[in-house]
C-alpha cells in the first residue's frame, strides 16, 4: 500500500455510521455531493426555464405588454445566466463529474473530499445571492448574460444595472471559486487515483470529456474572476477599467475616465468561448458511452475521439474574437479568427462521424438514454452547421445579435448539452439512486422534448435572416418584422410544449426515486467500472479497489459468451468467455 | 543500439507510470493540486496585467515612475522577497533532513521577510495615497495609472498576507511534528509563486 492511490483508498475505506448532518448535508461522499449538486441545479433549471416561458409569453403578443421593457431584459439576462452558469456548467461538473469520476476510474472517493464538500458549500451561497438579486430594488441584472461594459459597469447606465448587477458579479465570482475547487479535485483524482490497469488509453470517454473540461475551467475561469474583480471595482470603488473617457449617461458625463470598454469583451470571451466547450465536451463523452453501450458495439475511433476532444479544447482558447466581429476589429484579425473557428469543424465532424459509425449496422437497444444521445447528435449537427455561417466574419456582420445566433447556440450548446444531461440521467439513474426510471414516460418525454426543441429553435433561423434583433422587446411594431409575427406565435406554442414536457421528466425523476423498481448492479450490461459497484454504491464504493484488464468498449467480442466484457474481466483467453465483477 | 534500448526502456517506463494504480509523476495529490492551483492563479494575474497594459497602451501618456516612486525602495522590497524564497528552500531542505528546529528557524526568517515586504508595501501605499493617488484618479495624469497599481499590488499583497498565515501554520505544525517535509514543500511552492509573480508585477508597474 505504498502508492498514493492505494493509500487514499485505504484512508477512505473506513466509514463509520454518520449522523444525519454528516451524511446528507456536510457529506464528504462524492456521490452525496453529486446528488446535492443535481438537486440544486435541477431547481435552477426550473427557475431558468420559467423565465424562458415568461419571455415566450411576452413575445407571442408583445403589444399586450405582459412584461415591461426592463423586466423583459432582466428575464433574458437571468435566463442566460441561470442556465449557463448555474444549470449546465454546474450539473455537468458538479453533479455528473462528482458522481462519475471516482466510480468510473475505480477510486473510493475524490483526492480531497473536504475540498469537494467545500466546493458545494461555496456554490450554494452563490445560488442564494443570485436568487436574492430578484428581490432587491431595481431587480436583477438586465444587461445580458455577457454583461457588456460600460452598461454593466455604470450603475445608472440602465435599469438593470443597479444592485442586481453587483450581486450578479458577486454570485458568479463565488461560483468560479467553487468551480476552481471542483476542477482541482477532478484533475488530481483522474491523474493520480485511477485503478490499477486503468491507463489513460482505457479511460471511458465520459471521463476524458470531464478531464478536458476541468483543464479548460482551470485556465479560463480565473480570467473571468479577474474581469469580475475589475467590474466590481468599477461599480463600487470608482475605478474605470471598463469605462471610457467622456461617457454620457442620461445627459451627464460620468466622472470615470481612461478605461477601455472592449477590454471586458476580450476578457469575457477569452473565458466565454472555453466556457461553451466546458458545456459540450462532457456531454460528448456521455453521449459516446451511451451510444456505445446501447449499440452493443465498441465506440468507433476511440483514439480519434480523445484527440478531437483535446483539439477542440485547445482551439477553444484561440477563437474568442469570433464573438467580436462587429466590435471594430481589424479585418485581418477577423479573418484569423474566422479561420481558427472554422478549424473546429474538423474535430467536431470527426466526432459526429464516429458516433454515426458506431450506430451503423448495430443491434440498437432503443432505450430513453439512447434516444436522447442520438437526439444530441442531431441537435449538434443542426447547430454546428449554422455555426459555420456565423464563423465567417462577412456573414456574421449581418447575422450578429439576431435570432439566427439565438437559434445557433441553443441548438449546438444549450439543447445539445441538455439532451446529454437527460441521456446521462436516464442512464446513470439506477447507479445514483438504486432504482430504475420509467421507460415509457421517458420516451414520451423524449418525443415531446425533441419536437419542442426543433419547433422552438428552428424557426428562429428565419427570424434571424429577417433581421430580428435578439433582445428586441416589441418586434411586431417594426413593419419589416410584421410578416414574421405568426412565426413568433408558433415558437411560443412550441416552447410551452417543451416546457410542459419537462414536468413529465420531473415527475418521472422523483416518483422513480421513491417508488421505481429496484435496479440491479448492471442493468444495461455495460462495461465501465461503476457497474461493478452496488446500486447505489456505499460510501467508499468497493470493498476492494477494482483491477482493470481491458478498455471499456469490449461489446460483442467474437467468441465471448455475453455481448459485453466488463473492464474487470481478465484478458487471459481462459476467462474471455466468463463473467467479471459485473455479475450478481 | 544502446539508445534504442534506452528509448524502449523509457517507453516501457512511461506506460507503467500511466497505467493506473499509482501517481504517474510520483506526486502526492496535495502537491499536484498545488501545482494546478498555481497555474490557475497565474491566469488571474495574467488577466489583470493584460488589463494594465490595455489601459496603458490606450492612454495618451503614462506618468514617469522615476519622478513619483522611490525605485530604490521598491528594488529593496524585491530583493527581500527573493531572499525569502531562499530561506524557504532552506527550510524545506532542513525539514527533509529531519532537522525540525532548523526548519522552523528558516521558516521564521521567511515569515519575517514576508512581513517586512508587506510592511514596505503598506509604506509605499500610504506614501502614494498621501500624494493624492486614489482608485478614482491621481495628480499625475490618467486614472488608470493609480487604480491598476492599487488593484494589482493589492491582490499580490493579499497573496503575501495569506502566505504569511499559511507559513505560520506550517511552522507551528513542523514544530509540533504534525507536518511532513512534503507538506512544507507544498507551502514552498506557493511562496515561490508569490515571489515569481511579483517579478512580473514589478517589471510591469515600476520598470517598464
Amino acid at each position: 500500500m505504498d502508492t498514493p492511490a492505494a493509500a487514499a483508498h485505504e484512508a477512505h475505506a473506513a466509514h463509520p455510521r454518520e449522523s444525519f448532518i454528516r451524511h446528507y448535508i456536510f457529506s464528504l461522499d462524492h456521490k452525496t455531493i453529486g446528488k446535492q449538486y443535481y438537486f440544486v441545479t435541477l431547481f435552477m433549471a426550473i427557475v431558468g426555464g420559467s423565465l424562458a416561458m415568461l419571455m415566450r409569453a411576452h413575445l407571442a403578443s408583445p403589444e399586450r405588454g405582459i412584461l415591461d421593457p426592463g423586466t423583459y431584459l432582466q428575464a433574458a439576462t437571468m435566463h442566460g445566466t441561470v442556465m449557463i452558469f448555474f444549470f449546465l456548467t454546474t450539473i455537468l461538473t458538479g453533479a455528473f463529474g462528482n458522481v462519475l469520476i471516482p466510480l468510473m476510474i475505480g477510486a473510493g472517493d475524490m483526492a480531497f473530499p473536504f475540498l469537494n464538500m467545500l466546493s458545494f458549500w461555496t456554490f450554494f451561497p452563490s445560488v442564494l445571492i443570485l436568487l436574492a438579486s430578484f428581490f432587491v430594488p431595481g431587480g436583477p441584472a438586465g444587461n445580458g448574460w455577457t454583461s457588456y461594459a460600460p452598461l454593466s459597469a455604470v450603475p445608472q447606465a440602465s435599469p438593470g444595472s443597479g444592485l442586481g448587477q453587483t450581486l450578479w458579479a458577486v454570485a458568479i465570482l463565488i461560483l468560479m471559486i467553487s468551480s476552481l475547487f471542483g476542477s482541482l479535485n477532478f484533475l488530481t483524482t483522474i491523474i493520480n487515483m485511477r485503478a490499477r490497469g486503468l491507463s489513460m488509453g482505457r479511460l471511458p470517454l465520459t471521463i476524458w470529456g470531464i478531464f478536458i473540461t476541468a483543464i479548460l475551467a482551470l485556465l479560463s475561469f480565473p480570467v473571468l474572476m479577474a474581469a469580475l474583480t475589475m467590474l466590481l471595482f468599477d461599480r463600487t470603488a470608482g475605478t474605470s477599467f471598463f469605462i471610457p473617457s467622456g461617457l454620457l449617461v442620461g445627459g451627464q458625463i460620468v466622472p470615470h475616465n481612461g478605461g477601455e470598454a472592449l477590454l471586458w469583451q476580450h476578457l469575457f470571451w477569452f473565458f466565454g468561448h472555453p466556457e461553451v466547450y466546458i458545456l459540450i465536451l462532457g456531454p460528448m463523452g456521455i453521449v459516446s458511452d451511451v451510444i456505445s453501450t446501447f449499440s452493443r458495439k465498441p465506440i468507433f475511433g476511440y483514439t480519434a475521439m480523445v484527440l478531437s476532444l483535446a483539439a477542440i479544447g485547445f482551439l477553444s482558447f484561440l477563437v474568442w474574437g469570433h464573438h467580436m466581429f462587429v466590435s471594430g476589429m481589424n479585418p485581418v484579425l477577423g479573418a484569423t479568427f474566422t479561420i481558427s473557428t472554422m478549424i473546429i469543424a474538423i474535430p467536431s465532424a470527426i466526432k459526429t462521424f464516429n458516433w454515426l459509425t458506431t450506430l451503423w449496422q448495430a443491434r440498437i437497444q432503443f432505450t430513453t438514454a439512447l434516444l436522447f444521445a442520438v437526439g444530441f447528435v442531431s441537435l449538434f449537427v443542426t447547430g454546428g452547421l449554422s455555426g459555420i455561417f456565423l464563423a465567417a466574419s462577412p456573414v456574421d456582420l449581418y447575422f450578429h445579435d439576431t435570432y439566427f445566433v439565438v437559434a445557433h447556440f441553443h441548438f449546438v450548446m444549450a439543447a445539445a448539452a441538455l439532451f446529454a444531461i437527460f441521456a446521462g440521467t436516464y442512464y446513470w439513474f439506477p447507479k445514483m439512486f438504486g432504482r430504475m426510471m420509467n421507460e415509457p414516460l421517458g420516451k414520451i418525454h423524449f418525443v415531446l422534448t425533441f419536437l419542442g426543441i426543433y419547433g422552438t429553435f428552428y424557426p428562429m433561423h428565419f427570424l434571424g435572416t429577417h433581421g430580428m434583433s435578439r433582445r428586441l422587446y416589441t418586434p411586431s411594431t417594426y413593419p419589416f418584422l410584421a410578416s414574421v409575427q405568426p412565426l413568433d406565435i408558433f415558437i411560443s406554442g412550441a416552447a410551452f410544449v417543451l416546457g410542459a414536457a419537462q414536468l413529465i421528466f420531473i415527475f418521472n425523476f422523483f416518483s422513480s426515486m421513491l417508488r421505481g423498481p429496484r435496479a440491479e448492479r448492471n442493468p444495461w450490461h455495460a462495461n465501465t467500472l461503476e457497474w461493478t459497484a452496488d446500486s447505489p454504491p456505499p460510501h467508499g464504493n468497493w470493498p476492494e479497489p477494482p483491477v482493470v484488464y481491458r478498455w471499456p468498449y469490449d461489446y460483442s467480442v467474437p467468441g465471448a459468451a455475453e455481448d459485453y466484457l466488463p473492464q474487470t474481466v481478465p484478458a487471459a483467453p481462459a476467462y474471455a468467455s466468463g463473467h467479471g465483477g459485473g455479475e450478481q | 543500439m544502446t539508445t534504442g534500448a534506452a528509448d524502449a526502456r523509457e517507453r516501457g517506463d512511461l506506460t507503467a507510470r500511466w497505467s493506473g494504480g499509482r501517481s504517474p509523476w510520483d506526486l502526492s495529490w496535495g502537491k499536484l493540486m498545488m501545482w494546478l492551483f498555481l497555474i490557475s492563479d497565474a491566469m488571474t494575474f495574467a488577466a489583470l496585467l493584460v488589463g494594465l497594459w490595455v489601459a496603458r497602451l490606450g492612454s495618451p501618456a503614462w506618468p514617469n515612475r522615476l519622478e513619483i516612486m522611490n525605485l530604490q525602495f521598491v528594488a529593496a522590497m524585491t530583493v527581500i522577497l527573493i531572499c525569502s524564497s531562499t530561506t524557504m528552500a532552506l527550510a524545506v531542505y532542513a525539514a527533509r533532513q529531519g532537522a525540525r528546529r532548523q526548519a522552523v528557524w528558516f521558516l521564521t526568517a521567511t515569515i519575517a521577510a514576508g512581513c517586512l515586504f508587506a510592511g514596505m508595501q503598506a509604506t509605499e501605499w500610504s506614501h502614494f495615497i498621501r500624494e493624492g493617488a486614489r482608485l478614482t484618479g491621481n495628480p499625475w495624469g490618467v486614472p488608470a495609472f493609480s487604480f491598476t497599481f492599487f488593484v494589482i499590488t493589492g491582490l499580490h499583497g493579499a497573496h503575501v498576507l495569506g502566505g504569511i498565515v499559511y507559513l505560520w501554520i506550517m511552522a507551528d505544525r513542523i514544530a509540533r511534528g504534525l507536518s511532513s517535509a512534503e507538506g512544507l514543500e507544498i507551502a514552498g511552492l506557493y511562496w515561490g509563486f508569490v515571489d515569481l509573480v511579483w517579478v512580473f508585477i514589478w517589471s510591469s508597474i515600476y520598470l517598464l
